[in-house]
């Protein structure tokens, strides 16, 4: 029955559908990278400043090369890495609502970054250069608490991780506001304004280092993208299915606190990216995280590329928070996701 | 039951484990032969779900060991030990809507290293599995749109596609209506007499004593005794390990031991007429 042979091939991953997938997502990518690099304040001719590469005198191709190009570059990074974390996060926790805020990680981070900032003063290293690895720190620290709070007799209890995070997010919102509390205001307004976090940038450098990251940090956890498909069966049936699963569960944590880091040191917090877009991915494409985790990676930079596009647009004279966008359209989405996961019972 | 040495499926030794301080199973050994059939059963708390962690590699014993297919289980890495041993839980809960498909080859997690594609022989192993377990159909529904039946028979079928010598199962039926639970185990019995070993934890004596060629009766987290359904499943060693009374009879068709549940008003004469058999010293 050739109808039943078809049937079967749509029913899992193939090598096929995975490629098919992949390649129209980058081109996805490059287009929505298009997009949001014509879209601005100024408007510039795009084909004349792609061909004016590296004229200083051409204005159109300075604000695409200097300002425009790096600041979605990053976008893509940051997306990329906070929607990957999300879709690990999820399936270890096995919770569809699972997210790097709500675990509280990329509180850690933050107070990591502001901590550097206030202890960073008079350093003679420039804090920008520090304060990656002080939220690293932070968020590996807060994921750290977390773990430990939400394991019992080494097994995961999912409920009491979320309610850690919880807490672990209000406790470094406390410590933050100390912080500033005791900060002069030349400081206080610098943590202010990394703290509200912003994709301006025109540090290739910068793009180059954060872009590194999200690469190695993808490039591990896809390895154990089979694992993670196991593991959302529970941890026994992992382990039943010769998962490793303290181990495939340490990585995926150490992995998702660097990604965390790396983007809150670069951005800020950026909410809801790493909920809504591995939600809607598996929606669109299933819930194989050999799929799942490249593919979320590729649409959370999308989403957070319009996102940026549509926050420095809106006005021109001064731009809202990517954040602010990020979260108006996620919070709402959230709830929507609550409510229908609470009517199926799984809440 | 016990052929001590060559050839065994799997073989606890002296098994002691517990979640806590407290350990809750003590001392537990028995040894199932390749091909066997054997049902675990006892009272609730008694350790059975443990045993089939034990077995699976989830927990380690404190001390003793398991053995499966002639090594000690602790030893092998835990991919070849799930080439050897699946597990079909009790309940299986499922955040996420895979294919049923999807879900079966999942089965073939130990045979392939982290991110590779399934070949044509894992496709072939899971339409394999999927046809044994009438499943086939399903292939392209969502696991979180079947029912409680259907689910079962894809997570069995999820366990065949690892290409198992020992089938452990954790009361399996227990969430199935008595079709689907006889349909169960009528499949379980044909891939056992096919060579697998099959060790079901049941809840229901009537399905043990109907299926099973041996029965491990735990009392406590230790075996109170082991035998064919018949040895073990007597009127003296049900009420003792079960703390109720129940009558015992044998099925006119199955030729295979009834045991049936009484309620209050019947038990206490039981009861009393037990209490007054016993000798004066133990009263």
């Amino acid at each position: 029955m050739p109808s039943r042979a078809i049937a079967f091939e749509a029913a899992h991953l193939t090598r096929r559908r995975f490629r098919a997938v992949i390649a129209a997502l980058v081109l996805g990518v490059v287009a929505v990278a298009l997009l949001c690099v014509a879209v601005g304040p100024v408007r510039i001719d795009l084909a004349a400043a792609l061909f004016g590469f590296g004229d200083a005198s051409a204005i159109d191709s300075v604000i695409l090369f200097r300002t425009r190009l790096p600041r979605v570059l990053l976008a893509n990074c940051v997306g990329a890495a906070l929607a990957m974390t999300g879709a690990v996060l999820q399936a270890l926790l096995r919770n569809p609502l699972a997210e790097p805020h709500i675990l509280g990680v990329s509180g850690g981070a933050a107070f990591g970054g502001v901590l550097t900032l206030f202890l960073a003063a008079g350093a003679p290293v420039p804090s920008y250069l520090l304060t990656p690895f002080g939220a690293f720190a932070g968020a590996l620290a807060a994921m750290l608490v977390v773990y430990r709070l939400g394991t019992v007799n080494g097994r995961l209890q999912p409920y009491t991780f979320l309610l850690a995070g919880v807490v672990c997010n209000a406790f470094t919102g406390a410590l933050i506001m100390a912080v500033n509390a005791v900060a002069d205001l030349f400081q206080t307004h610098g943590i202010l304004f990394w703290l509200m976090g912003s994709l301006a940038t025109t540090s290739y450098p910068l793009v180059l280092a954060s872009a590194f990251f999200v690469a190695l940090g993808g490039v591990l956890v896809a390895r154990h993208a089979r694992a993670l498909n196991a593991l959302t069966l529970g941890e026994d049936n992992a382990t039943q299915l010769g998962v490793d699963v303290s181990a495939v569960r340490r990585l995926c944590f150490v992995v998702c606190s660097l990604l965390v880091g790396a983007s809150v040191a670069v951005s800020g917090m950026i909410g809801f990216v790493g909920l809504i877009v591995p939600h809607v991915t598996r929606l669109l494409l299933g819930s194989d995280h050999r799929l799942l985790l490249p593919a979320s990676a590729l649409v959370g930079g999308m989403f957070l590329s319009v996102a940026d596009t549509v926050a420095r647009s809106l006005s021109s004279t001064s731009e809202l928070p990517v954040g602010v966008i990020t979260a108006l359209t996620g919070g709402p989405f959230f709830v929507y996701l609550l409510r229908r996961q609470s009517s199926r019972g799984l809440w | 039951m016990k052929r001590a040495g060559q050839g065994v499926g799997v073989e606890l030794r002296d098994v002691t484990f517990g979640y806590r301080r407290e350990p809750v199973v003590r001392d537990v050994g028995f040894a199932v032969p390749p091909g066997g059939f054997v049902g675990v059963i006892g009272p609730n708390g008694s350790g059975k779900s443990t045993l089939i962690k034990l077995m699976s590699g989830v927990i380690r014993p404190w001390r003793g060991e398991v053995r499966v297919a002639g090594d000690d289980a602790a030893r092998l890495p835990r991919a070849e030990l799930a080439r050897r041993v699946a597990v079909v839980p009790q309940e299986t809960d499922l955040p996420f809507p895979y294919t049923v498909l999807e879900m079966v080859l999942f089965g073939r997690t130990p045979h392939l290293s982290g991110f590779a594609f399934e070949g044509d022989s894992d496709l072939a192993v899971a339409r394999a599995a999927l046809e044994r377990t009438g499943t086939l159909d399903l292939a392209e529904r969502a696991v979180t749109e079947l029912s409680g039946g259907e689910r079962q028979r894809v997570v069995l079928a999820r366990a065949l596609a690892q290409e198992p010598r020992v089938l452990l199962l954790d009361e399996p039926s227990a969430f199935l209506d008595i079709r689907h639970e006889v349909e169960m185990y009528d499949l379980l019995r044909e891939l056992q007499r096919e060579g697998l070993t099959v060790v079901s934890v049941l809840h229901d004596l009537n399905l043990a004593a109907l299926y099973c060629d041996s029965i491990v009766l735990l009392a406590e987290g230790r075996v109170f005794c082991e035998g064919t359904p018949a040895e073990v499943m007597t009127y003296a060693n049900l009420t003792e390990v079960y703390q109720t009374e129940v009558y015992v009879t044998m099925n006119e068709i199955t030729d295979t031991m009834n045991i049936l549940p009484l309620d209050a008003a019947h038990r206490e004469p039981l009861s009393r007429a037990r209490e007054a058999r016993r000798p004066p010293r133990e009263r």
